[in-house]
């Protein structure tokens, strides 16, 4: 398994605490800004409603923890592990993001 | 003894009670003997100096007009002003404080309010005047401003905290606190200060200086901002003195000079000044007794207060802080009550109550022990919440849970929010409609922790939306910086961005707005179980040309959308992916068309029957009616969505009896009903009034809409709020139609500022390029549709297929 760092938009593309949603390699992945200008990159995949929508998502905290809850039914996921902070044993893959220069990358694994 | 107030006084009681056989002489400053000071502000409305006095006990000395400005400890003497010298064997200082007056230019003008002269000084100086100042939110700045309000001047309170009372009430209740009060017509002026006292060339006050520069006007400025022990005779006379004021002494009252006490509000016991009656009286009896040869000790006092100040009764007992704690707060009826809890919710640690004391009576006793009854059900006594649900009643239907898995899951599981109930019974994860249940049964299990809205804010929903109406906030950023803690999230964050919507209009999506939305905000369009959204165009009383029809219809087919009638009166347009949002609403805008709001916490629909226009028993124009007020209130956002329906006569076609604000029509105008709902719990309206004129109506309606969206809590729908509402119908009736509280004119205005400043949000949308670039489905490929978003055709539409 290789890895490789994709462009995938300029960092004023994203708004601070909203996602949006990229195409990797063919995988939708959710990328978020937090509002310390932290970038965090999700599986765009709803677990529980098996929709593509984490990046439409509401950006907020969890006793201090970076999260986006589920617009669909508002499961709350940690945006720096994955997990589901409402059900225990759910996950969505991270993956790795990076700013270079003006543009954000997103690690695409093959 | 040096110093005649309270506490002398009751010194020398206790003195002549014990049968002490010295001799007594007290030195008082001020021209008469000791008097009542907690009853002072009386003297200002007739009693006389003489009804305030204390009697002075037989046998003993005074010296009244006389200050005593020096000790010497070797010769056991003391000096006063008029250079007299008088000798003691054991000298007690009684000085108490005096009001701290802060060194400000032209401080030397203000009064302050401790004595019968000051008094006398504010009352002539009154005479000639307008408008007054009071510096001090306290107890007693406010007991002053009370004062000045009584000898008939307009009256503003200076105070630096940013609530008022800050000693004895938090936040909530300093803000149920100021409503009374300023509904009393005084000025509050939280979180300011003094820079000066603006006088005239002729030497005369004019006012009050605030740091942000502003002017009060007022020809009366009275400083009550706090107090400072007297100890400067103990400092002259190198006893040991506190760092922030005050003669220390030790449990027996006294000083590092073993034959010299201090007793009241100049003693600094166990590190604190008692600036209270009590405790002060508490000091002089121990010191007392131990001149008597006992041996008593003051180990600290109750600091409890329990007062009518303006008519608004205040107390506060016991611990101002605790583990859990419990809010009952009507913002209306301007109550607050709150208690403070151990862990285990079991003993009592303390509360707060503004508006209504009755608590304090029944509840101080139990400062420190077990609670006879679980702390909810003794602040909400009286409110809906005696509610008891039999054990098999089902409470979450979407989870098939009922009221006694929630009651197990908080007896043994020791749950205690609903997030733990959500985890451990899943009620509640669905659709969220019995939250408020769930919430009511913890309640009632006596375990409910306060009404905060979620982590990040302790406040209610009425609450913050006070705090954003008063300060005038107009960002999230600033109210969770201010009033909560960390970043938000899906609870507080769409909350507050629809209080922001109610009280400032204004587009949803501006600035930092947008990232408070939830996704149907985000998009203006509800979203579909798989990813996609549909579209409600705005079709007011349910009344559409055949034009407008052939566009909905064009559009649909264009766009390959589902489309139903719902049962809204109006068209659904299902299945539309976020990119496709824009070129749609373009031309359902060309055509004519609005949002609908479909996906707000917001008016949708007013339904219509056909009404007096066709129908052979129709009485008065429903379809109109319902026209203008759909216009009216669209795109109003409150904490729930609002529905409406007019029907044009008794049959009712047109459901108004299950709607948020229904309208009946009679033969001579409109009855009004309130608080129905269709939905989870179904609830049919009251009737609030019968055979209004169209123009009583509206202005009823636009009462009754602005007062739920002040007061209501977070997803709380009109009939719930109407239920927990204190007073129920008559008082809502009160209140909006006979201005009980003085809110009237400020509803009315709201409600202008809203329908003057309606835009539709979609048009705005399109006209905006950089609203418009969000709605993509892939930021890195703008003209991607969403590949996992598929249909199969059903009866000859479209239907998601999911992909498990
Ligand atoms: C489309 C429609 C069903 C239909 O095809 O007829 C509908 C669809 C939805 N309703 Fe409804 N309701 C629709 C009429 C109603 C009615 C009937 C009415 O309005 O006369 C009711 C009962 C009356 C009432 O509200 O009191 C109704 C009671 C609810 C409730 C329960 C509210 C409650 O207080 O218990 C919800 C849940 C909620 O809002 O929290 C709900 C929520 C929803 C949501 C928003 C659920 C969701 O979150 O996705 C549905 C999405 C609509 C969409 O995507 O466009 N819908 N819903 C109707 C839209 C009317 C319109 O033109 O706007
Ligand atoms: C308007 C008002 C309302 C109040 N309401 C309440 C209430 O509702 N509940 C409550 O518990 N408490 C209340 N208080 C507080 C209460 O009155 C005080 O706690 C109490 O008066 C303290 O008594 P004291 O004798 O220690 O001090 P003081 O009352 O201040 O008496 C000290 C006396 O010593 C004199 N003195 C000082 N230095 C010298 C000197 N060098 N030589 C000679 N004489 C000197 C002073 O002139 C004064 O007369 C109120 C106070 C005020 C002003
Ligand atoms: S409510 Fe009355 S007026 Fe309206 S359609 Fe029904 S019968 Fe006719
Ligand atoms: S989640 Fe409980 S009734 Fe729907």
């Amino acid at each position: 398994m290789s890895a490789a760092w994709m462009p995938v938009c300029g960092y004023d593309d994203l708004l601070p605490e909203r996602g949006v949603c990229v195409l990797v390699a063919g995988r939708q992945v959710a990328l978020f800004r937090t509002w310390d200008g932290g970038l965090h990159a999700l599986d765009n995949l709803d677990p529980f409603s098996g929709a593509y929508v984490l990046s439409r998502g509401i950006v907020g905290t969890r006793k201090g923890e970076p999260t986006v809850a589920s617009p669909l039914h508002k499961q709350v996921f940690s945006l720096a592990t994955g997990r589901c902070l409402d059900e225990r044993g759910v996950r969505v893959p991270v993956h790795g993001v990076r700013l270079a220069g003006a543009a954000v990358e997103v690690e695409v694994r093959t | 003894m040096v110093g005649y107030g309270p506490a002398a006084h009751r010194l020398v009681e206790s003195l002549r009670d014990k049968g002490f056989g010295g001799r007594v002489t007290v030195i008082g400053e001020e021209p008469r003997p000791a008097y009542d000071r907690v009853r002072l502000t009386s003297y200002l409305s007739g009693t006389s100096a003489e009804d305030l006095a204390y009697d002075v006990p037989e046998g003993t000395l005074t010296r009244l007009g006389t200050r005593v400005t020096g000790i010497d400890r070797q010769a056991r003497q003391v000096f006063t002003a008029d250079g007299g010298a008088l000798p003691y064997d054991v000298l007690v200082l009684a000085t108490g404080s005096a009001p701290f007056v802060p060194p400000v230019p032209g401080a030397e003008h203000a009064h302050v309010y401790r004595t019968i002269e000051d008094l006398d000084a504010i009352r002539t100086a009154a005479k000639d005047a307008a408008e007054g100042v009071v510096v001090g939110g306290g107890l007693l700045g406010l007991e002053a401003a009370d004062a000045l309000r009584a000898l008939g001047l307009k009256t503003h309170i200076v105070e630096m905290s940013p609530w008022l009372m800050p000693r004895q009430v938090d936040e909530g209740g300093g803000a149920v606190l100021r409503r009374h009060i300023e509904g009393l017509g005084l000025g509050v002026h939280a979180g300011s200060g003094v820079r000066e006292v603006v006088v005239d060339g002729a030497g005369r006050v004019a006012g009050l200086r605030t740091p942000d520069g502003r002017l009060l006007e007022a020809q009366v400025v009275v400083f009550s901002a706090g107090i400072r022990p007297r100890d400067e005779l103990a400092r002259a006379a190198g006893l040991e003195v506190g760092e922030r004021g005050g003669v220390v002494v030790d449990p027996g009252m006294r000083t590092s000079d073993p034959s010299i006490y201090a007793i009241g509000e100049c003693a600094l016991a166990g590190g604190m000044i008692y600036g209270l009656a009590g405790p002060c009286n508490t000091m002089a009896e121990v010191a007392a007794d131990r001149i008597t040869g006992g041996s008593a000790t003051f180990t600290g006092a109750d600091l409890s207060t329990r007062l009518k100040l303006l008519g608004v009764e205040v107390a506060q007992f016991g611990a101002m802080t605790g583990a859990l704690d419990v809010t009952y707060m009507d913002p209306v009826a301007g109550v607050y009550k709150k208690l403070f809890v151990s862990d285990d919710a079991r003993t009592l640690l303390g509360g707060i109550c503004v508006g209504d004391a009755s608590p304090y009576a029944s509840l101080r006793p139990f400062v420190g022990k077990e609670l006879p009854a679980p702390p909810s059900d003794l602040l909400f006594s009286g409110a809906g919440a005696s509610l008891d649900l039999p054990g098999d009643a089902l409470v979450c239907s979407c989870n098939n849970v009922c009221a006694d898995d929630i009651r197990a899951a908080v007896a043994d599981q020791g749950v205690t929010d609903v997030a733990g109930l959500k985890a451990c019974t899943r009620a509640g994860t669905t659709c969220g409609s019995c939250v408020p249940m769930l919430k009511r049964l913890l309640e009632r299990s006596g375990v409910e922790v306060g009404k905060a809205l979620c982590e990040h804010f302790g406040h209610s929903r009425a609450e913050l939306f006070d705090i954003v109406r008063v300060r005038g906030i107009t960002t999230f950023s600033q109210l969770i910086a201010e009033h909560g803690q960390g970043r938000g999230c899906d609870v507080c964050k769409p909350a507050v961005a629809s209080i922001l919507a109610s009280l400032h209009n204004g587009h949803v999506l501006e600035g930092e707005r947008a990232a408070l939305q939830d996704t149907n905000d985000a998009f203006l369009a509800n979203i579909q179980k798989n990813g996609t959204y549909s579209v409600v165009p705005r079709i007011p009383g349910g009344e559409i040309t055949p034009e407008k029809l052939i566009v909905i219809g064009e559009v649909a087919r264009d766009f390959g959308l589902y489309t139903k009638i719902t049962g809204g009166q109006r068209i659904d347009l299902f299945g539309a992916r976020v990119e496709q949002l824009p070129l749609i609403w373009r031309r359902l805008v060309d055509a004519g068309f609005e949002s609908g709001h479909a996906y707000g916490k917001a008016l949708r629909t007013v339904k219509s029957c056909v009404g007096s226009t066709w129908c052979r028993y129709g009485v008065q124009d429903s379809v109109g009616l319902a026209i203008e007020l759909e216009l009216r209130y669209r795109g109003l956002r409150s904490p729930h969505k609002l529905k409406s329906a007019v029907s044009g006569c008794a049959r009712e076609c047109a459901e108004a009896r299950s709607k948020d604000f229904g309208v009946i029509a009679t033969e001579k105008g409109w009855n009004l009903y309130v608080a129905g709902n269709g939905g989870f719990q179904p609830r049919h309206a009251d009737l609030l009034a019968s055979d209004l004129s169209t123009e009583e109506l509206v202005r009823t309606i636009d009462r009754f809409l602005m007062y739920y969206v002040r007061t209501a809590d977070r997803l709380q729908r009109t009939a719930a709020w109407l239920e927990s509402l204190e007073g129920g119908l008559d008082h809502l009736r009160e209140v909006i139609m006979e201005d009980s509280l003085g809110i009237c004119a400020d509803l009315d205005a709201q409600m202008a500022h809203h329908v003057a400043t309606y835009a539709d949000e979609w048009s705005a949308t399109l006209d905006d390029p950089d609203k418009l670039r969000r709605f993509v489905s892939f930021v890195n490929a703008p003209g991607v549709p969403d590949p996992s978003i598929v249909f199969e055709r059903e009866r000859g539409q479209i239907k998601p297929v999911m992909a498990r």
